[in-house]
């Protein structure tokens, strides 16, 4: 089986793939689930997962998986921007949680800055406001999902994208 | 706010949206620039969906400034090299 990232031409494998996890606030619980269980899947899919994040966001995942089973590379999310704008990194897939309007602007300018296939995964109590607004391509997961996150889950695991 | 911080910036919005923000510069400063997403404005890479409008008003720069939990601030900051900087890029 050729796990995502593994090329065949000529015998020869290049680096793993790579995907971006950019979290939004992290007012909303199924936030941190969802990313715990996406970067699962991603990382059984043979896909490095990186999580980008505000401070708050990227604590959250640090004390809930002390053993690093899961997350792998945590980074400011400005920092990511950033490295990303300069062209200095990119990423095969991005995902960018939204549940609010600063969330679709994230996922518009990763949409722009990046070449990695882009993912929104919409959630919240008003998550089809958010849904509206997104008017650029990208693979929209969305459900109405704030303490219970398996609606969510669902929607993810009808679209694997990590099979993408 | 990293190096928002040691700016001296005027809060023109706060917690908006970012068409909210766009339609703000748009219809209270006769002069803008448009700017693609991760367009750097002194040392910020703007956010949102493009084009980003970039405001210009004497020596004064009009730019949103994105936060995950907060939402669009717009901030005016006074620097004359950074607004003629972003005039050059009209013509």
């Amino acid at each position: 089986m050729v796990e995502a990232g593994e090329q065949l031409a000529g015998g020869s494998t290049t680096q793993p793939a790579t995907a971006l996890l950019v979290l939004g606030c992290p007012q909303v619980p199924v936030q941190t689930s969802i990313a715990l269980y996406l970067m699962n899947r991603l990382k059984k899919a043979g896909i490095t997962p990186v999580v980008a994040g505000n401070k708050a966001a990227n604590t959250l995942l640090v004390v809930a998986d002390p053993d690093r089973h899961y997350l792998g590379e945590v980074m400011d999310l400005d920092r990511a921007v950033a490295l990303i704008s300069d062209k200095k990194r990119d990423f095969d897939s991005c995902y960018v949680f939204i549940h609010n309007d600063a969330g679709v602007s994230y996922a518009a300018t990763m949409g722009a800055i990046s070449k990695a296939k882009l993912f929104a995964i919409v959630y919240g109590e008003h998550y089809e406001e958010q849904v509206k607004k997104i008017e650029f391509p990208c693979t929209t997961i969305a459900a109405k999902a704030v303490h219970n996150p398996l609606p969510l889950k669902k929607a993810i695991d009808e679209v694997k994208p990590w099979a993408a | 706010m990293g190096c928002v911080e040691s700016m001296n910036y005027e809060i023109v919005l706060r917690d908006a949206s970012f068409k909210e923000s766009r339609d703000y510069i748009k219809g209270n400063f006769k002069e803008f620039v448009d700017v693609q997403p991760g367009f750097k404005v002194f040392d910020v890479h703007v956010i949102g969906l493009p084009p980003i409008a970039i405001g210009l008003d004497g020596d004064f720069v009009i730019f949103p400034y994105t936060k995950p939990c907060h939402g669009t601030f717009l901030l005016r900051v006074e620097d004359a090299d950074e607004a003629a900087r972003l005039r050059a890029l009209k013509k």
